[in-house]
C-alpha cells in the first residue's frame, strides 16, 4: 500500500478520536488505535522491502517553482523510528485507556497524540526539507497541546510553554539551516541533499549550517544547555511523558543528526561540538537525576542523559560509533517508555510519586515491581538485558576514537563515571521506591494496576530481555538497513553479541556498576552536600526572561510607537528620506543630457507664486482663514501650470477641483478652531521638523530636476496611435480614462464612492460641539440669504448645466469627460446651497446623492459587463458614427456610458461630502437613529 | 524652466512636510492637500514639460504625454476624496475626544473651553465635561 498513507491514517485517527468524544473510554481508545495499527501494518509489509535496499518513495507537486513537494520516503532509518512511533504509541494508547480518569476528556487527549503522532512520522519519513521543517514545528505545537493537556494545572501551563518556546526557537534555527542547505545544494530534495555531502562540507557557509542545524537537534532532544524544558514538561500525563519524553518527540532532534549526519557529519566541527554538547548532557544529566524525589523527575533526567549518551555517540569518530547511537535509540526508548509507565501505575495505585514517601511497594505490587526491576536494570546496563549491550558498545567505542588529541583518554573516563551514576539512579529508582522501608504517609493504600493496563509494560519489558538475549536475530537486519542510511558509501560489518570475552569494556561496565553500588551507598553525604546550592526553579527563571523580554521589548515599542500620531509621520518621513536618499546619492549628477527648455517669464512669475503661497501657507497654518487663502492660491496656480502645460483637461479638474476643495475646508472651519496659538511649539521641535521638511523637499526637488533632463521611453505613443481609430475620441487623455484603462477609473471611481460613504457614516450621528459665534465672539449673522447673491446663482443653474452637459458630450473627443462634467454640476449644486440655504433646497426636493453614487457606478459597471454580452472582455469599448437630421455625423460610443458612470458617481460623492457636511451647520443635520434631539 | 519647476515642487514638498508634522489637524490636512498637488505636478512632470502640445489628435502635430495626465487626472479626483475624508476625520476627532490635536490629546491649556469661550452646545448629546467647561470658564478668554 502506499506510502502515504502512513501519516494519513493517523491524522484521520485524529478526527475519529474527536467523533468518538462521548464515547466510554475504551470504545474511543480502539478508535484511536485502529488507524494507527494500519499504518504499522503498512510499514511492516514494506520493511522487507527497506531491508534489500530500495526504499519506497512517493513525491506530489505542491508548489514546484519554489521547489516545494510532498515526498516521503522509507528508508532504514526511517523505518527504524516509524516502528518505535507507530509501535510505542500504540501501547500508550492502550495505557492512556486506563491512566485517563473518567473527568479527563480522552477524545481531545487521543486527537492531540494522534496529531502528535502524524507530525513526528511526517519529520521521519520526509523526503523534502521544508516538508521535514514543517512536521518538525507540528511535533512542536500538537506536544504544547500535550503537556498542557492538565490545563487549569499552573505548572502544566508554564511547561508546555517553556517546551514550546524552547523547541520552537530551536526549530526556526533549524529553518535557516534548512534553507541555507537548499541555496547551497540548489535543491530541498532529501536524496540529492544526501548525495552532496562534500559540495555541502566545502561550503564556506558549512560551519554556519552545521551550528544552525544542531541548535534545532539540541532544543530538541534536551541537550546542555538547552535541557530545561524536558524536567518541566513532566506536568503532562504520564502517558504523554512515556511516548514524547522518551520514545518519539526527544528523539526528534537524535533523528535529525542521523538524517544529516551522511552529509555534515564528517568534519572534526561536527565531532568537537557534538561529542562535547553529548558528554556534557549526559554527565549533567545523570548527576541531576540522582538529586530527584520525583520518580518522573528522575525519569526526566535519566533521559537528558541518555540523550546526551546518544548525541555524544553520534559525535565519536569511529566506524561503529552511529551504529550504536542508533541501537541505544531504540534500547532507551523501549525500556525507558516502560519504566515512564511503571512510574504512571505507581502514581496512579498509590496517589504519589515522591520517594520520600514511597518506600517497600513490593509487596503491594510485587507484579509491577518486577517488571520495573528489569526495566531499571536494563536502563543500569546490567547484563542479559538491552541496555547492557549499547553501552558496553559506547565503552568500546569512548576507547576508540582520537577527537581531542592527547586528550582523548579522557572520554572513556567520563563516560564510565556516567556509567556509575546511571547505576546509581537506577539503584536509587528501584531501592527507594520499592523497598527500604514501609511506605510514609500515602493517601491511599498501593495496589496492582487493572491487568491491561499493565500489559504495554510487560510487552516493553519482554522486548528488553529478547534484545538483551538475541540482539542479532531482533534487530540485526534493521541496524543494518539503518547503517546503510547512515553510511550510505557502505556498512562496515558488525555483530552484536552478548559475550565479546574478558575486555576492557567489560571492565569498565564493571567499575561502572561497583562505582554506582558505592555512589547509591554514599548517598547521604551527596544529598547533604547537594543540599547546600540553593535550588533554582527553572520554571521561574523561565518566566522571568520572558518578562524581561517582554519588558525590554515594550520600552524599545513605545519609543517608536508612543500613540502620537506626530511620532509615526516622524518615522515614516525619515524611512522615506533614507530610502530615497541611497539610490540619489548613487546618480552622479542632477543635470541629465537633455536639453533644457528656456524659462519664460509667466512660469517664472506663476513658480514664484507658487513658492511665496506654498510658504506663506506653512507659516499661516495657526491663522487657518489665511491659510485656506494662501493654500487656493497654490491651487489656482497648479491648474494654470496644467493649462500651460498643454494639459487642458488636468487644468479643469484642478479648477472644479479646487473650488471644492476651499468650500469643503472652509465649512470645515466651522466646527474648529479658526485659530489656535503657537505658544505651546518649543524651538527645537520647529528645528528638527524643518530640517526633515528641507530633507524631503530637496531630495524630491533634485529627482523632478534629474527626471525632467533625463531622456525616458514612453508607452504613450501607442495610446496616440489608437485613440481615433480603436477608441473613437481624439482627446486622447479621456479615452485612456474611459477606454485603455476603464478598469483603473472604474477602480478609482470605486475608492470615491468608498470615501463620500465612510464620510457620510463619519458625519452621520456626530456629536458636535456648534459654535454660536465666530473667533472673536461675533454671532452668526441672523440675515436671511442675500438676494442678489440668490438670484444670480438661480439662473446661472441651468447655464452651469449646460455647460457641464456640453462639457461630458465633448469629453471624448475636446477636453472634458466626465470628471470634469461632474465636478462643474456638483459645484453648481453647491453654488445653489450656498446661495440660498439647506432649507430652500430641501424644499424643492431632497437629492438622495448617494443614490448617484451607486447609479453611477452601476452605470460604469453594466457598460463593462455589457461587453460580455458580445462575448468580449471586461470594458471593450464599442463605437459608431450615425447621422441625424439637423444635428448631423454624431459619434455614439459605450465609452460614454462609462463616461456617464463616472459622472454620477462624481456629483454624488462630491455633493454628498460637502451638503452633508453643510447640513451640519443647520438644524437640519443628520443624527443618530432615535437620539434625534 | 525645469529648474525653476523642480525648485518649486521641491519647497512645496518642504512645506507640506513641515505642515504634515504639526499637531493640530487642520495643519495635517492642509499638508496634505499641498502634498497632493506637489505630488501632481511631480507626477505630470515625468511625462516632459510640453508648451502648446496638447494631447488632442490633430493633423501632424507633436503631442505632449497624455498618459501621466490620465494619471494625474484621476489623481486629483481622488485627492479631494482623501483630504475631505481627513478633514471630516478630524471634524469627528473633534468633536469625540474634545480637541484637535493628531493625538487627540490635549495641549495644557489648549481645552475647547479656551477656543471658543461663547460656544454653546446646540445638541444635546454633547459630551458633558465639554460643556461643563465651557460653563465654567464663563465668558471670554482672548
Amino acid at each position: 500500500m502506499n506510502l502515504i498513507w502512513v501519516p494519513l491514517l493517523p491524522l484521520l485517527g485524529c478526527l475519529v478520536s474527536l467523533l468518538l468524544g462521548r464515547y466510554p473510554r475504551s470504545t474511543m481508545a480502539l478508535g484511536a488505535a485502529i488507524l494507527p495499527a494500519i499504518a504499522l501494518g503498512i510499514v511492516v509489509s514494506l520493511a522487507p522491502e527497506v531491508m534489500s535496499g530500495n526504499n519506497p518513495v512517493v513525491t506530489y507537486d505542491w508548489v514546484p517553482a519554489l521547489s516545494l513537494q510532498i515526498s516521503f520516503m522509507l528508508d532504514g532509518l526511517a523505518l527504524m523510528f516509524t516502528l518505535l512511533i507507530l509501535g510505542i504509541g500504540l501501547l500508550v494508547i492502550l495505557y492512556a485507556r486506563y491512566y485517563l480518569s473518567e473527568a479527563d476528556n480522552a477524545g481531545r487527549f487521543y486527537a492531540s497524540l494522534l496529531l502528535f503522532m502524524t507530525a513526528m512520522l511526517g519529520v521521519v519519513l520526509s523526503a523534502n526539507l521544508i516538508q521535514l521543517w514543517f512536521f518538525w514545528e507540528l511535533t512542536s505545537v500538537s506536544s504544547f497541546m500535550l503537556i498542557s493537556y492538565w490545563s487549569h494545572r499552573s505548572d502544566a501551563r508554564k511547561g508546555a510553554r517553556m517546551a514550546m518556546t524552547i523547541t520552537g526557537a530551536g526549530g526556526l534555527a533549524l529553518l535557516a539551516g534548512l534553507i541555507l542547505i537548499g541555496e547551497v545544494v540548489g535543491s530541498y530534495d532529501l536524496r540529492t541533499v544526501l548525495a552532496s555531502g562534500s559540495l555541502i562540507a566545502e561550503h564556506s557557509l558549512y560551519p554556519v549550517i552545521v551550528v544552525l542545524v544542531l541548535l534545532g537537534a539540541f532544543t530538541k532532544s534536551a541537550q546542555f544547555p538547552f535541557h530545561s524544558w524536558l524536567p518541566q514538561a513532566m506536568a503532562a500525563p504520564t502517558p504523554v511523558s512515556s511516548y514524547l519524553h522518551s520514545a518519539t518527540m526527544v528523539k526528534a532532534g537524535i533523528f535529525l543528526m542521523a538524517r544529516f549526519y551522511p552529509v555534515l557529519s564528517d568534519t572534526q566541527l561536527w565531532f568537537a561540538l557534538v561529542s562535547l554538547v553529548g558528554l556534557t548532557t549526559l554527565l549533567v544529566g545523570a548527576y541531576t537525576a540522582l538529586f530527584k524525589h520525583d520518580l518522573k523527575g528522575l525519569l526526566a533526567y535519566s533521559t537528558i542523559s541518555h540523550l546526551g549518551l546518544i548525541t555524544l555517540l553520534l559525535g565519536l569518530d569511529t566506524e561503529l560509533a552511529s551504529i550504536a547511537a542508533m541501537f541505544h535509540v531504540i534500547n532507551h526508548a523501549v525500556f525507558k517508555a516502560s519504566l515512564f509507565m511503571a512510574a504512571g501505575i505507581i502514581d496512579h495505585e498509590s496517589g504519589s510519586r515522591d520517594m520520600r514517601k514511597l518506600n517497600g511497594l513490593f509487596r503491594y505490587m510485587p507484579y509491577t515491581a518486577t517488571l520495573a526491576m528489569v526495566a531499571a536494570s536494563s536502563m543500569a546496563g546490567v547484563p542479559l538485558l538491552n541496555g547492557f549491550l549499547s553501552k558496553e558498545m559506547l565503552f568500546a567505542e569512548s576507547l576508540q576514537q582520537e577527537t581531542f588529541g592527547s586528550l582523548s583518554w579522557l572520554i572513556p573516563l567520563l563516560v564510565t563515571v556516567g556509567g556509575a551514576l546511571a547505576v546509581a539512579y537506577s539503584l536509587r529508582f528501584v531501592h527507594d521506591v520499592f523497598f527500604n522501608g514501609e511506605p510514609i504517609g500515602l493517601e491511599k493504600t498501593p495496589h496492582e494496576p487493572p491487568r491491561y493496563m499493565r500489559v504495554p509494560v510487560e510487552i516493553l519489558v519482554v522486548l528488553c530481555l529478547l534484545v538483551g538475549v538475541l540482539p542479532d536475530l531482533i534487530v540485526g537486519d534493521l541496524l543494518v538497513a539503518v547503517g546503510a542510511s547512515l553510511m550510505p558509501a557502505g556498512v562496515p560489518e558488525f555483530s552484536i553479541s552478548i559475550w565479546h570475552g574478558f575486555n576492557i569494556p567489560l571492565l569498565m561496565s564493571f567499575l561502572a556498576v561497583l562505582g554506582g553500588v558505592a555512589l547509591y551507598r554514599q548517598r547521604r553525604h551527596m544529598f547533604n552536600f547537594q543540599a547546600r546550592f540553593t535550588e533554582v526553579d527553572p520554571k521561574l527563571a523561565f518566566e522571568h526572561m520572558i518578562q524581561t523580554l517582554v519588558e525590554r521589548a515594550r520600552s524599545v515599542q513605545l519609543w517608536l510607537d508612543n500613540g502620537s500620531f506626530q511620532r509615526y509621520a516622524l518615522w515614516l518621513l525619515l524611512m522615506a528620506i533614507a530610502a530615497m536618499s541611497v539610490p540619489m546619492v548613487n546618480i552622479p549628477h542632477a543635470r541629465g543630457s537633455l536639453e533644457v527648455t528656456e524659462l519664460d517669464m509667466v512660469a517664472f512669475g506663476g513658480a514664484l507664486l507658487m513658492i511665496v503661497a506654498s510658504v506663506a501657507t506653512a507659516m499661516l497654518s495657526h491663522q487657518r482663514l489665511l491659510a485656506l487663502v494662501t493654500i487656493s492660491v497654490v491651487g489656482l496656480v497648479v491648474s494654470v501650470a496644467f493649462a500651460w502645460f498643454s494639459a487642458p483637461d488636468l487644468a479643469l479638474t484642478q479648477l472644479s477641483v479646487e473650488v471644492a476643495t476651499i468650500i469643503l475646508f472652509l465649512l470645515a472651519l466651522y466646527f474648529l478652531p479658526q485659530k489656535v496659538s503657537l505658544n505651546h511649539l518649543s524651538p527645537g521641535r520647529i528645528v528638527r521638523d524643518m530640517g526633515i521638511a528641507t530633507a524631503a523637499g530637496a531630495i524630491v526637488g533634485t529627482l523632478t530636476y534629474a527626471m525632467l533632463t533625463r531622456p525616458f521611453e514612453s508607452i504613450s505613443s501607442f495610446f496616440t496611435a489608437n485613440a481615433k481609430t480603436g477608441g473613437g475620441g481624439t482627446n486622447v487623455v479621456n479615452v485612456i480614462l474611459v477606454d485603455f484603462r476603464g478598469f483603473d477609473t472604474f477602480g478609482e471611481i470605486t475608492v470615491l464612492a468608498i470615501a463620500a460613504i465612510g464620510i457620510y457614516k463619519l458625519l452621520a450621528g456626530v456629536r458636535l460641539f456648534v459654535p454660536a459665534a465666530d473667533m472673536d465672539g461675533r454671532p452668526w449673522s441672523k440675515d436671511s440669504h442675500p438676494l442678489m447673491l440668490m438670484q444670480i446663482s438661480q439662473s446661472l443653474l441651468p447655464l452651469a448645466l449646460l455647460v457641464s452637459a456640453y462639457i461630458f458630450l465633448r469629453g471624448h473627443n475636446l477636453p472634458g469627460g466626465g470628471f470634469i462634467a461632474g465636478l462643474i454640476t456638483a459645484i453648481a449644486l453647491i453654488q445653489q446651497y450656498v446661495a440660498n440655504g439647506v432649507v430652500w433646497m430641501r424644499d424643492r426636493g431632497d437629492l438622495k446623492f448617494q443614490w448617484f453614487i451607486v447609479c453611477g457606478l452601476f452605470i460604469a459597471f453594466g457598460s463593462g459587463v455589457g461587453s460580455w454580452l458580445f462575448e468580449r472582455p471586461f470594458l471593450t469599448s464599442w463605437f459608431d458614427y450615425f447621422y441625424l437630421p439637423l444635428v448631423g455625423k454624431f459619434e455614439l460610443a459605450s465609452a460614454m456610458a462609462f463616461d456617464l458612470g463616472v459622472y454620477l458617481t462624481v456629483i454624488g460623492a462630491t455633493l454628498s461630502i460637502l451638503a452633508n457636511l453643510g447640513k451640519l451647520t443647520t438644524t437640519d443635520r443628520p443624527t443618530r437613529p432615535g437620539r434625534r434631539s | 524652466m525645469e529648474l525653476i519647476f523642480a525648485v518649486t515642487v521641491g519647497v512645496m514638498v518642504t512645506c507640506s512636510v513641515f505642515l504634515m508634522l504639526r499637531g493640530h489637524t487642520f495643519a495635517v490636512v492642509i499638508g496634505l492637500t499641498l502634498m497632493s498637488y506637489a505630488v501632481n505636478l511631480f507626477l505630470f512632470a515625468s511625462g516632459g514639460l510640453a508648451l502648446h502640445e496638447p494631447a488632442i489628435l490633430a493633423d501632424g502635430a507633436e503631442y505632449s504625454d497624455p498618459l501621466p495626465q490620465a494619471l494625474v487626472l484621476t489623481a486629483i479626483v481622488i485627492g479631494f476624496a482623501m483630504t475631505a475624508f481627513a478633514l471630516i476625520l478630524a471634524i469627528r476627532a473633534r468633536a469625540d475626544l474634545g480637541n484637535d490635536q493628531v493625538d487627540g490629546r490635549a495641549l495644557p491649556g489648549d481645552s475647547l473651553a479656551n477656543k471658543e469661550p461663547q460656544g454653546k452646545v446646540r445638541q444635546s448629546t454633547v459630551k458633558s465635561t465639554a460643556s461643563n467647561t465651557a460653563k465654567n470658564s464663563g465668558g471670554k478668554t482672548r
